[in-house]
C-alpha cells in the first residue's frame, strides 16, 4: 500500500539536483521555478495518496514502517533508511509539501529577476527533501540527518543575499545557535540508546521499538536528563528561550524563506520531535514542567517584544517565536494533539501573513525604487493606507490576522483555545496551571494587539510613503496572490478539523476529527498520563468561562490597537515619550542580544583571541617553527660535506669501503 | 687449477690500479677507463672462481657485467660529449657546481 512512499522525498531531491547542477545553464526562470514547483507538487500528490491509504486502515493499524534499504548494521544495532507512516508524519508531510508547493509558486513571482534564481530554488527543494526526511524517518538517526539538513538549508537561505554582511551574520548566528541545540539532541540520542541497551538489552533508535520499550524506562532520573537533552535540541530548532534570538535575525532571508522555513515548517521540527517522543517525555515529570514553563515564558516574552517593532517582518518573527511557545506549552502540559493542531493552523495563517508581508514589501520596494528613495521598504512607519492599493493582499492578510488573534470561527481560535484550556486543566502541573494559563492568556491579548497594530499601521490610515511613490503601489501578480488566497481559506477552515468537544456538543456532537486521527500516535503517552496523574474534573461552565475570557482578552487587545493606531495615531508617540525607558527596552528586544553578547559571545571571542594570539601563535607555531629551526641549523653545518668535487666523493667512497672491509677483516 | 691465486692476485692488482686511477686522475675519460678496468678485474675473478668451483654461475655473471658495461659506456660517452659542449673541458674539477 505504501510502496511508493520513497517517491515523496525523491522528487524534491531530483529537483535539487537538476536546479543545483544545471540551473545556471538553464537560465529560464519559468523552467527553473517550474521544475522546483513540480517536484514538490509530485511529493504532495504522493503524500495525499499516502494519507488516503492511511485513513483507509483501521485505527489501530495506522503505524506502518516502510523500509527502503539497510543503512547501518553493526552487531545488535540497526538503522535503516526507512519511513514511518503514521497519522503524525502523514499530517506533517501534507503540511510540508502542501504549503511548500504554494510557497514555491509564490517564489516564482517574488524572486523574479533576482541574482541566483536557480540557487534559491535548488536550496528550497533541498530544504523540502531534508524536512521530509526529518518527519518521515523511522529512527532517531535518520531524523537527525533531516534535522541537520534543514539547519543547513536554513543557513544557506538566510544568507541568500550573501553580499549583505548582515545576512551572512544572521545565517551564521542561526547555524551556531542551532548547533548548540543539536548538541543536546545528539546527547539525548546517545543517552537513550545507551540506557536502554545497557540496562534492558534493547539496542535501538527506531521509534516503534522505542515506543514498545518505553515502559522499561524509569520515571524521572536518567529519563529527565535524556529528555532535557532532547528539549535543548527542540529549543534550538523551535526558537524557544534561551535559544530563540536567531529567528528574528533570520528575517534577513528572502520572505518566502521566512514563510516556509522560519514560520510554517522547519521551526516546528522541535515541537514535532517532542510529539514524536511523547511517550518518553511524559515519563519525566520535571522535564514536562520545564517544557511547559519555557513554552509559556517564550509565548509571553516574545509577544511583548512584538508590540514595539517597526519592521513588518520582525513583528511576524516575534509572533512566530511566541506561537511556537504556545505549541511547546501544549507539549509541556501533555496536550500533544492541541500542540500539533496549533502547529497546523499556525502553518496556515503564519505562512499567509509572511507571504502577505512579502507582497507588501515587494510592492513598497518597487514604488520606492521608482522615485529613487532609500526609505526602508519593510518599515511600517513608511507604509499606511495600503488597503486601497492592494485589496486582495489586504483581505487575505486580515483573515490570517483574525485567525492568529483567536477570534471565534477562525482556525487560530480553536487551536489556541484548546492549548489554553489544557494549560489550565491538565493533570500534570498542579498549582502551576493557573500561571501557565494566565501567561498564555496575556500573550494571546498581546498577540491580538501587535497583529492588529501591524494591520492598522500597514493597511489603514494615511499613506505615509514618500510623496509621489504611491502611484507606483500596485497589487501583486496572480502567481503571488493565488497562494495567499489558498492560505487564507485554509486559515479559516483549517480549525474545523479540531473543534473542541465542548463546542462540538452544542452543534449536535461534531467530533474532534484531529484528536481521533492522532490518537494512535499519542496513545502510549496518554495511557501513561491517565495511569499516573490524577485528572481533575472541571465543569463545563468553567471551560466556557475561560474560553470567553480569552476571546474578551483578544478583543481588548484589538480595541487597544484600534484606539492607539486608528483613532488616535498621535497617542503612541506620546506614550513612548512618557515611558522612554520602557519603550527603549522593548524596542531593543529587552537587550537580550546584548546580554548574550556580553555573557557568552564576547568571552568566547576573548578566549578565542587568547588561544589564537597566545596559544596558537606562541606555543603551537613556536613548536613547529622551532623544530624547523633546529633542522636548519644542523643542515647549515653538515651541508659543507657536499663539496661538489667528484674526486672528494670518490675518495670518501673509497675510504668508506676500506673502513667497512677493514672492520669485517679485523673484528 | 693450483694457480687460482695467480689469477686472483692479477685481478687484485688490476682492481687497485683502476681504483687509484679513478682517485688520482682528473681527466674524466681516463677515470672512465679506470672504472672499466675495475669491472674487468672483477670479471676475471668471476671467471677464475667459476672454473675453480666448476660452477657456471660466475660466467653468466660476467656476461651480464659486460652487457651493462657496454650500455654504461654509451651513456657515459654521451654525457662527456654534453659536458664538453658546455664547458669545453673534460676535467672532472670543472664539474663542481653540485655543492652547497
Amino acid at each position: 500500500m505504501f510502496d511508493n512512499v520513497w517517491l515523496i522525498p525523491l522528487f524534491p531531491l531530483i529537483g535539487f539536483l537538476i536546479n543545483g547542477l544545471l540551473g545556471k545553464k538553464i537560465k529560464n526562470e519559468t523552467v527553473i521555478g517550474g521544475i522546483a514547483s513540480l517536484a514538490v507538487f509530485g511529493s504532495f500528490i504522493v503524500s495525499c495518496k499516502t494519507f488516503l491509504g492511511l485513513i483507509s486502515l483501521p485505527a489501530d493499524k495506522r503505524v506502518v514502517d516502510v523500509k527502503i534499504f539497510s543503512w547501518i548494521t553493526a552487531g545488535n544495532f540497526n538503522a535503516d533508511i526507512a519511513f514511518l507512516i503514521d497519522p503524525l508524519s502523514c499530517l506533517m508531510i501534507l503540511i510540508v509539501t502542501g504549503i511548500g508547493f504554494l510557497i514555491h509558486i509564490y517564489s516564482i513571482g517574488y524572486m523574479h529577476g533576482e541574482d541566483g534564481f536557480y540557487r534559491f530554488f535548488a536550496y528550497l527543494n533541498l530544504f523540502i527533501f531534508s524536512m521530509l526526511l526529518l518527519v518521515l524517518g523511522n529512527n532517531l538517526l535518520l531524523m537527525f540527518v533531516g534535522w541537520e539538513g534543514v539547519g543547513l538549508c536554513s543557513y544557506l537561505l538566510i544568507g541568500y543575499y550573501f553580499k549583505k554582511k548582515s545576512a551572512g551574520d544572521a545565517g551564521k548566528k542561526a547555524f551556531v545557535m542551532n548547533r548548540v541545540g543539536d548538541f543536546g539532541f545528539l546527547l539525548g540520542i546517545f543517552g537513550l540508546f545507551w540506557y536502554l541497551g545497557q540496562n534492558h538489552n534493547v539496542w535501538t533508535v527506531q521509534f516503534t521499538e522505542l515506543s514498545n520499550s518505553a515502559h522499561l524506562l524509569p520515571t524521572g532520573g536518567i529519563v529527565t536528563f535524556i529528555t532535557l537533552c532532547f528539549f535543548l535540541g527542540a529549543t534550538g530548532k523551535s526558537a524557544q528561550i534561551p535559544l530563540y534570538t536567531w529567528l528574528p535575525d533570520a528575517m534577513e532571508g528572502p520572505t518566502p524563506v521566512s514563510a516556509l522555513i522560519h514560520a510554517a515548517t522547519m521551526v516546528t521540527a522541535g515541537v514535532y520531535m517532542i510529539g514524536r517522543m511523547s511517550y518518553i517525555f511524559v515519563r519525566a515529570p520535571e522535564t514536562m514542567v520545564v517544557v511547559a514553563v519555557v513554552g509559556a515564558c517564550t509565548a509571553l516574552f516574545a509577544a511583548t517584544i512584538g508590540t514595539a517593532q517597526n519592521d513588518i517582518k520582525r513583528v511576524l518573527a516575534y509572533s512566530t517565536v511566541s506561537q511556537l511557545g504556545y505549541m511547546v506549552l501544549a507539549m509541556g502540559v501533555g496536550a500533544f494533539t492541541a500542540g500539533v493542531f496549533h502547529l497546523m493552523t499556525h502553518a496556515f495563517f503564519k505562512a499567509c501573513l509572511f507571504l502577505g508581508s512579502g507582497a507588501v514589501i515587494h510592492s513598497m520596494h518597487g514604488a520606492l525604487h521608482h522615485v529613487h528613495s532609500h526609505d526602508d521598504a519593510q518599515d511600517m512607519r513608511n507604509m499606511g493606507g495600503l488597503k486601497k492599493y492592494m485589496p486582495l493582499t489586504f483581505l487575505t492578510f486580515l483573515i490570517a490576522t483574525i485567525a492568529i488573534a483567536g477570534i471565534p470561527g477562525f482556525s487560530g481560535f480553536f487551536s489556541k483555545d484548546e492549548i489554553l484550556w489544557q494549560a489550565f486543566a491538565n493533570p500534570l502541573h498542579g498549582g502551576l496551571n493557573t500561571f501557565l494559563w494566565a501567561m498564555g492568556a496575556v500573550a494571546a491579548g498581546l498577540t491580538a494587539f501587535y497583529m492588529f497594530r501591524l494591520v492598522f499601521m500597514t493597511f489603514f490610515g494615511e499613506t505615509r510613503i514618500k510623496a509621489g511613490a504611491e502611484k507606483y503601489l500596485h497589487e501583486s501578480p496572480m502567481v503571488i496572490v493565488i497562494p495567499l488566497i489558498v492560505l487564507a481559506a485554509l486559515s479559516i477552515v483549517g480549525g474545523y478539523v479540531g473543534i473542541p468537544k465542548l463546542i462540538g456538543d452544542v452543534f449536535g456532537g461534531i467530533p474532534n476529527y484531529l484528536e481521533h486521527y492522532l490518537h494512535p500516535v499519542f496513545a502510549n503517552a496518554n495511557a501513561y498520563m491517565a495511569a499516573h496523574a490524577h485528572t481533575a474534573h472541571h465543569s463545563h461552565a468553567l471551560e466556557w468561562g475561560l474560553m470567553g475570557t480569552s476571546v474578551v482578552i483578544a478583543l481588548i487587545g484589538i480595541s487597544i490597537a484600534a484606539f492607539l493606531y486608528l483613532v488616535n495615531p498621535t497617542l503612541p508617540a506620546k506614550f513612548t515619550a512618557t515611558f522612554p525607558g520602557l519603550h527603549r527596552a522593548v524596542y531593543n528586544k529587552w537587550y537580550i542580544d546584548e546580554l548574550y553578547d556580553f555573557v557568552i559571545v564576547n568571552p568566547c571571542k576573548t578566549l578565542g583571541r587568547f588561544l589564537w594570539r597566545g596559544f596558537d601563535v606562541v606555543v603551537i607555531d613556536g613548536l613547529v617553527n622551532g623544530v624547523a629551526h633546529v633542522v636548519m641549523a644542523f643542515g647549515g653545518v653538515v651541508r659543507y660535506l657536499q663539496t661538489g668535487q667528484v674526486y672528494s666523493y670518490a675518495w670518501t667512497m673509497a675510504f668508506g669501503v676500506v673502513v667497512i672491509i677493514g672492520y669485517y677483516l679485523f673484528k | 687449477m693450483d694457480n687460482l691465486s695467480n689469477y686472483l692476485i692479477l685481478s687484485a692488482v688490476l682492481f687497485s690500479i683502476g681504483t687509484i686511477g679513478v682517485l688520482v686522475r682528473r681527466n674524466i675519460i681516463v677515470m672512465f677507463m679506470c672504472i672499466e678496468l675495475m669491472l674487468n678485474a672483477v670479471n676475471l675473478t668471476f671467471v677464475a672462481l667459476s672454473r675453480h668451483l666448476g660452477n657456471l654461475d660466475g660466467q653468466v655473471f660476467v656476461f651480464f657485467i659486460m652487457t651493462v658495461a657496454a650500455a654504461e659506456a654509451a651513456v657515459g660517452l654521451a654525457m662527456f660529449i654534453a659536458f664538453f659542449n658546455n664547458r669545453e673541458s673534460i676535467d672532472a674539477d670543472d664539474a663542481s657546481l653540485m655543492k652547497w
